[in-house]
């Protein structure tokens, strides 16, 4: 019987055929091993689709693990030591075939031991250490085997969205948008990746009480201790950098950065150049608010009417830079240089303060995140025996549904670490374990469950339960109100439609949706309905005859149809977007004609 | 005088009559209905449509994706949650699943019978007879070796199959356990298309029925068939056919008319948004189905129904193909009165629903009356 063949692909392209696929995989596998061939190629031989792969692409996501083979690890003691002594390094490990890399595809061939006392004759790979199945961020979670997966996904979501110390040189520095935490902290309850990230801490240790406070924190709202603020608790610093440049153009003519003339186009008036200096730039440390002029600039304009240009109107245009609407701040650095094409380039660094308020969002490592809904002076928060108060109140509800364990386990490990001057290890799958914490609890004269008696602060009454209170590393993430609080009463529209803008930077509206208008339908309220949808209400002169839309002549004071030259004309209120939709139609070459009726 | 339907009024006059109630409490039994009847009717021009709608679709959103399914239970799949309530609402010829519920007569009701029965509807394809294939090129044949056992079991006659396989350029004959099928055209690329095709040859029962099961509901036997077919069913002994149901609307239209078909409508829904937990009030779901079948024939709402088929030019076209709508209005010259409520909206006018349905018209006059003066 003639031996099956196998089809070889290197890279996604067919290469040849073979007989043997196994002994072929396994000499790729040695010669790779033995550095004859790059480690960067990975092959496997796919039975279900009876082909072997090889790759040596980019793009494929590859991980490091320790070869075995004949059931024993080649990383052995003796490497260990050497390793341990800086004789040789990770690279060293790599070209001597104790770490291969493989990926999705190799890893299908694999038996990947996750410890080394698990490791069999069968067993073709060890991991390295089995938190390096997680990513960066999600090693950045203590006790994550204690949680359900998704809350793991969402908590290392959010700490990436997390205002920390991202980088040391700030100063710098001139990002767009940047925020710093005034002061960071170090976990309590650490884990292997948050060792290294020692100098760029995400976060601060904080006391709390898992406990409703009056109806204050349901729905996943915290209180938080207005005095811990006002001592400096989750403070930070939001930087932001505007640029302009002084454009030369085509003409020879240029932009020029001064204060602006009273009599170019645009002029915001006297008051609001009053903070620039001589230069037309503004001041560091200077408080700005608003929209606010940064930097005075005026351009040259391309057309000018007949009209103006007998008035005698200066043939320039404003067009200052000025700090984004709804931000305010102060101006912390003024970088004056140069661009590539040798214009002038103004950055201007806007420092802002940003101190815990109503409706920022902060965030435990486990997914747990919530607003805060109310600010309570220390006076007014819960206190224990020996009168510590926590800094913030968690509530209790938010924990059966989402089965965060590894957050009550964080909570009582900060404690112990805070009372006994310890840093506790919270690495995925290797960690202090529970017993452990709880004996140091004992010894350090607590209860061993985190549970203590607490007495209300505006009552002094005591508390009938007790209450599990302990240290939990919290996170302000980069969602603060003040960077979306949003309400509109007139404001812009836009050009085409006559309708308001749409988001925030604009000034815009919030839109009545379709639903919204079923809505108004539904409960007959034709009068509100209509109220509603006025926004780009106009009132056109349509033609009794032709039923088009007429001339409305102001210098004379006269309406008219310029098809039919008829004065018969009547007022026609609707919406501007209905007579848009008139003159798109009249473009299509249809006759859209309002046939007009007494009421 | 408030006229109370008449299904109501004669129940009422049933319960009065049994517990021999005087006609003064009867009088007064009317008037508390008429006043509970009269809350839960809709005033004129209050938009009915729109909270019909809304109270349809707010649980249906809650339905997508969270349509769970008893996997390994006996019984028959059926499409069940969002996508059958779409199947039903666009209207589509054919369900996905077409299933029928039939009913037996009390005279037949004992399980050998049903059992009979189901065993006949179901359809029996030469492929469900047949044990190995043999493809004699010498001869040019094809040789189906016939399980005979299974062929007994469905009281088919082995005799009369030669007869029931016959497919296109091809004779059938019986040699014993054998069934040889010599086709006229003596070419071997034939003989295999041949094969698949007298393996699908209909052997017994009805077409398209693939699936059976006897089911005891309620007290009686119930047949329960994936497949459906009910004019072939009416024609089987001891089927009720009063009772007898398929879930294919258009198959009810066409064999038991509109009102059939609206009923149907109606219960299938029901029966979807029963099976997911939903409760909505079946009036609202009794308005759609009256609105799909209305003309004679079952609608469906969408742009090939209900919604491509309104009055005003501007609310086709603002809903979709808005195109073909525009050019086809502008060639028939088209008069939009806006009459309805999204013209009113579209021209920003106050649109004829609820308060907006009325006007107050009259002549101020221009001076007093003298002796006001």
């Amino acid at each position: 019987m003639t031996k099956e063949k196998v089809d070889v692909y290197f890279n996604g392209r067919y290469l040849s055929h073979i007989t043997n696929p196994e002994a072929f995989v396994d000499d790729i596998k040695t010669k790779r091993r033995a550095g004859i061939l790059p480690h960067q190629l990975n092959v496997s031989y796919l039975t279900a689709f009876n082909e072997v792969r090889i790759s040596t692409e980019h793009g494929r996501v590859r991980r490091p693990l320790v070869i075995v083979e004949n059931g024993k690890s080649k990383f052995t003691p003796s490497l260990a030591e050497k390793l341990k002594e800086g004789k040789i390094d990770w690279q060293y490990l790599v070209q001597h075939g104790v770490i291969e890399y493989l990926d999705a595809t190799e890893e299908e061939n694999s038996y990947i031991a996750l410890e080394v006392k698990d490791v069999t004759k069968d067993h073709t790979h060890l991991e390295i250490n089995p938190l390096t199945m997680m990513g960066f961020s999600a090693n950045l979670i203590p006790y994550p085997e204690y949680n359900r997966g998704d809350r793991i996904n969402y908590g290392a979501k959010m700490v990436g969205q997390a205002i920390g110390m991202p980088s040391i040189n700030y100063l710098l520095r001139s990002d767009t948008k940047f925020n710093i935490m005034t002061y960071p902290q170090a976990p309590l309850v650490e884990t292997v990746t948050s060792g290294p990230l020692i100098a760029y801490p995400e976060g601060q240790n904080v006391v709390v009480a898992i406990m409703c406070y009056d109806g204050y924190n349901m729905n996943d709202a915290i209180v938080i201790n207005k005095s811990s603020v006002q001592r400096g608790l989750f403070r930070s610093f939001y930087f932001r950098t505007y640029e302009t440049i002084k454009k030369r153009y085509w003409s020879g003519q240029e932009d020029d950065i001064t204060i602006p003339d009273p009599a170019v186009r645009g002029h915001r008036g006297e008051d609001a150049y009053r903070d620039l200096g001589e230069n037309g730039i503004i001041n560091p440390e200077t408080r700005v608010q608003s929209d606010s002029v940064l930097v005075g600039k005026v351009s040259p304009l391309r057309f000018l009417s007949a009209e103006e240009f007998a008035a005698g109107i200066e043939n320039k245009r404003e067009t200052s830079m000025t700090l984004r609407h709804g931000e305010k701040g102060i101006v912390d650095k003024v970088m004056i240089t140069e661009t590539q094409d040798a214009n002038h380039l103004i950055k201007i660094r806007i420092r802002d303060e940003r101190i815990p308020e109503l409706g920022d969002k902060f965030a435990s490592r486990h997914g747990q995140k919530g607003v805060v809904s109310l600010l309570v002076p220390q006076e007014d928060m819960p206190f224990t025996g020996n009168g510590s108060v926590p800094d913030l109140i968690f509530n209790p509800h938010a924990i059966p549904s989402r089965m965060t364990v590894g957050h009550l386990l964080e909570l009582i490990a900060g404690k112990a670490g805070a009372l006994g001057g310890k840093i506790y290890d919270g690495s995925a799958f290797n960690h202090v374990k529970e017993d452990e914490i709880r004996k140091a609890m004992v010894d350090l004269g607590f209860r061993d469950d985190g549970k203590e008696t607490l007495y209300d602060g505006r009552t002094g009454r005591k508390y009938d339960v007790l209450i599990f209170t302990g240290i939990t590393f919290y996170l302000k993430l980069d969602h603060m109100v003040q960077d979306k609080i949003h309400a509109r009463s007139r404001g812009p529209v836009t050009l085409l439609t006559k309708q308001p803008t749409e988001g925030r930077a604009k000034r815009g509206g919030l839109r009545i949706g379709e639903m919204e208008q079923q809505c108004l339908v539904g409960h007959g309220a034709a009068l509100t309905l209509k109220e509603r949808f006025d926004s780009d209400k106009t009132v056109i002169p349509v033609c009794t005859k032709c039923g088009m839309i007429a001339i409305h002549d102001v210098i004379k004071n006269k309406s008219y149809c310029a098809l039919c030259k008829d004065t018969e004309i009547v007022w026609v209120e609707t919406a501007y977007a209905f007579k848009l939709t008139l003159d798109e139609m009249k473009a299509m070459g249809i006759y859209p004609k309002i046939v007009t009726e007494d009421m | 005088m408030y006229n109370l339907p008449t299904k109501i009024q004669e129940e009422i006059l049933k319960y009065t009559e049994e517990n021999k109630i005087s006609e003064k409490q009867q009088q007064q039994i009317i008037d508390a209905v008429t006043k509970i009847h009269k809350m839960s009717t809709y005033d004129p021009q209050e938009p009915m449509g729109v909270v019909a709608a809304q109270s349809i679709s707010e649980p249906a959103t809650q339905m997508t994706m969270r349509t769970y399914h008893f996997a390994g239970t006996a019984g028959i799949q059926v499409t069940l949650g969002l996508p059958r309530v779409l199947e039903i609402f666009d209207a589509r010829k054919e369900p996905r699943t077409p299933t029928m519920t039939i009913y037996i007569e009390k005279s037949h009701q004992t399980l050998d019978r049903v059992r009979k029965i189901a065993e006949n509807i179901k359809e029996v394809k030469l492929r469900d007879l047949v044990k190995s294939t043999i493809l004699d090129l010498t001869e040019l044949k094809i040789k189906y070796k016939l399980d005979l056992e299974r062929l007994h079991a469905l009281d088919v006659d082995e005799k009369k199959l030669s007869r029931l396989v016959n497919v296109r350029n091809a004779v059938a004959e019986l040699a014993g356990e054998m069934l040889h099928v010599i086709p006229k055209k003596k070419d071997i690329t034939n003989i295999h298309k041949i094969k698949f095709g007298v393996l699908e040859a209909h052997v017994k029962g009805i077409k398209g029925i693939t699936q059976v099961l006897v089911t005891k509901e309620e007290g009686e036997w119930v047949i329960n068939t994936l497949g459906s077919n009910l004019k072939k069913v009416f024609e089987i002994e001891g089927v009720d056919a009063t009772r007898t149901t398929s879930n294919n609307i258009f198959e009810i239209l066409d064999v038991l008319g509109v009102e059939a078909a609206r009923n149907a409508i109606i219960k299938q829904t029901r029966f979807t948004l029963d099976e997911q937990g939903l409760v909505v009030d079946p009036r609202y779901i009794m308005l759609l189905a009256d609105m799909m079948t209305t003309e004679g024939n079952v609608k469906a709402i969408g742009r090939y129904g209900i919604s491509g088929e309104k009055d005003s030019v501007l609310v086709r076209a603002s809903f979709e193909e808005t195109k073909k709508h525009l050019t086809s209005a502008a060639i028939h010259g088209e008069c939009d009165l806006l009459k309805g409520t999204i013209e009113n909206i579209m021209v920003n006018q106050v649109a004829p629903v609820g308060t907006g349905a009325f006007d107050l018209v009259g002549k101020i006059p221009q001076q007093l009356p003298e002796e006001e003066k």
